[in-house]
């Protein structure tokens, strides 16, 4: 006689397995009838093939990772630049940028931001546009024209009606900007803007002509270049940036803060927390390895990413990070700047607990790991 | 959503789902991994997510992780300074 539905449920509710196993377990079971006895014996079966496809206790589970990662890393590019799904937008790939996430770099070399917007934004080209200025920042070159009259000792700023008019941004505002900036009076005609340098030197008006380029008029200081791109599997309107700031986007109308993300990971930890952080390194290191066409497990990066945020910031593998924090004199002096930390804890006269794995080798013992790891007690005989 | 400001962090994409245990879940849970506090992983008391759910110093969090592997994974972490 077949089990019902509740009993299923019943039998399979305090099972110590994951829950994809679990789904599918309860689909299957779903399609065919088994009995109580059939279904003991394949909920019997499953535990022990999820048993039997756990790592070992005390197997190497980190030099498994690192070999997994390390040995499609010898075959990545050394410098490739170009976005498969932006041509406009260069982004550092392949080995640099795996070099990149795992050293937790603060500031990566081509930092992207993907904007999304919200739902009356997304379909709307123009929406999406008028964004994109508030976002992208506005320099006067993207504006209009500067010259320098020395006659006058006075730089005049010729501004384009068909830029202003396009970016939303009128004299009056380039002017106020410019003011509040520079500290000097900025005279209006029409769409020419007039400076004085405060003393009248050919340097001094030089020199206001190079600030005056400088000054952020519009939009968010570190984005260079914003591209809106129609996403055809989600049928919406998507900004990528040039350049990354999740804190001040997060304050515009129309962007979509639940989906915007960006390839900084140390911006992700500070905006989103340490659980996002490793989210997002998961993330940035498989589509790295994917976008050279290597497939390393999930399990291995997921380690590392686990390794890298588990004291709740995000710290690199290496030197300056994880190795460089073990507590073994002989493990880290092992690794790299050997002389150094010897001397140190030569003169602090540290002690090695000789716990590790490294030390052990060094020093000739059985390492703590595999059969090593495992102590027999007896019981004395009475 | 309008005014962006107001967005809950634990939406993200990237976040995954967190709460702080009682006094009661707590114990139980250091009880089943058989470790004290110290051993969890940690998480700062001033980032955005904890700030968010309100959680103090020595407060164990559960984080619901969605995983590529396992679909959903629990994790533990020890709010600390």
């Amino acid at each position: 006689m077949a089990v019902s539905q509740k009993t299923i449920e019943e039998m399979t509710r305090n099972l110590q397995l994951p829950k994809n196993i679990l789904d599918t377990l309860h689909k299957e079971l779903e399609e065919t009838k088994v009995t109580k006895k059939q279904l003991e014996e394949i909920i019997k079966r499953v535990i022990e093939g999820y048993e039997y496809a756990c790592i070992e206790p005390c197997e190497a589970a980190g030099v498994v990772s690192a070999q997994s990662i390390g040995e499609p890393g010898t075959q990545m590019t050394m410098r490739t630049f170009h976005y498969a799904g932006v041509a406009e937008i260069n982004v550092t790939l392949g080995l640099p940028r795996l070099i990149e996430i795992v050293d937790a770099r603060k500031n990566p070399s081509t930092p992207m931001m993907s904007v999304y917007l919200t739902e009356d934004y997304a379909h709307d080209r123009d929406m999406a546009r008028k964004l994109a200025w508030n976002i992208e920042a506005t320099h006067i070159s993207h504006l209009g024209s500067l010259s320098t009259d020395i006659t006058e000792m006075a730089l005049g700023i010729e501004l384009n009606e068909k830029v202003i008019n396009q970016r939303e941004i009128t004299p009056e505002e380039v002017a106020g900007k410019l003011e509040d900036e520079l500290g000097l009076t900025v005279l209006i005609d029409g769409n020419v803007l007039t400076v004085r340098p405060e003393n009248e030197s050919y340097r001094e008006l030089l020199q206001l002509g190079k600030n005056v380029e400088n000054v952020t008029l519009k939009g968010i200081i570190d984005i260079k270049r914003v591209v809106i791109r129609k996403e055809d599997t989600i049928d919406e309107y998507v900004l990528y940036t040039e350049g990354s700031s999740l804190k001040h986007i997060a304050d515009l109308d129309g962007v979509d803060m639940t989906r915007s993300t960006t390839n900084n990971i140390n911006e992700i930890y500070e905006v989103f927390g340490i659980e996002a952080a490793r989210n997002s390194i998961i993330k940035e290191a498989t589509d790295t390895l994917r976008e050279q066409g290597l497939s390393v497990d999930v399990r291995h990066i997921m380690l590392v990413s686990d390794i890298m945020t588990v004291d709740g910031e995000v710290k690199a593998i290496g030197r300056h990070g994880i190795s460089g924090e073990k507590a073994s004199v002989l493990a880290r002096a092992a690794f790299e700047v050997t002389v150094n930390h010897l001397l140190d804890a030569g003169t602090r006269g540290d002690i090695d607990e000789l716990r590790g794995v490294t030390e052990n080798v060094i020093v000739g013992q059985p390492i703590q790991l595999g059969t090593g790891h495992v102590k027999l007690l007896a019981a004395k005989r009475t | 959503m309008k005014g962006s400001n107001k967005f809950s962090l634990l939406d993200h994409n990237l976040v995954p789902h967190h709460q702080l245990l009682s006094e009661n879940e707590a114990s139980q849970v250091l009880k089943k991994y058989n470790i004290n506090k110290e051993q969890l992983p940690k998480i700062k008391v001033k980032e955005p997510v904890i700030q968010e759910i309100g959680g103090q110093v020595s407060d164990i969090v559960k984080v619901i992780r969605t995983s590529q592997t396992a679909r959903e994974a629990e994790f533990y972490r020890l709010v600390i300074e």
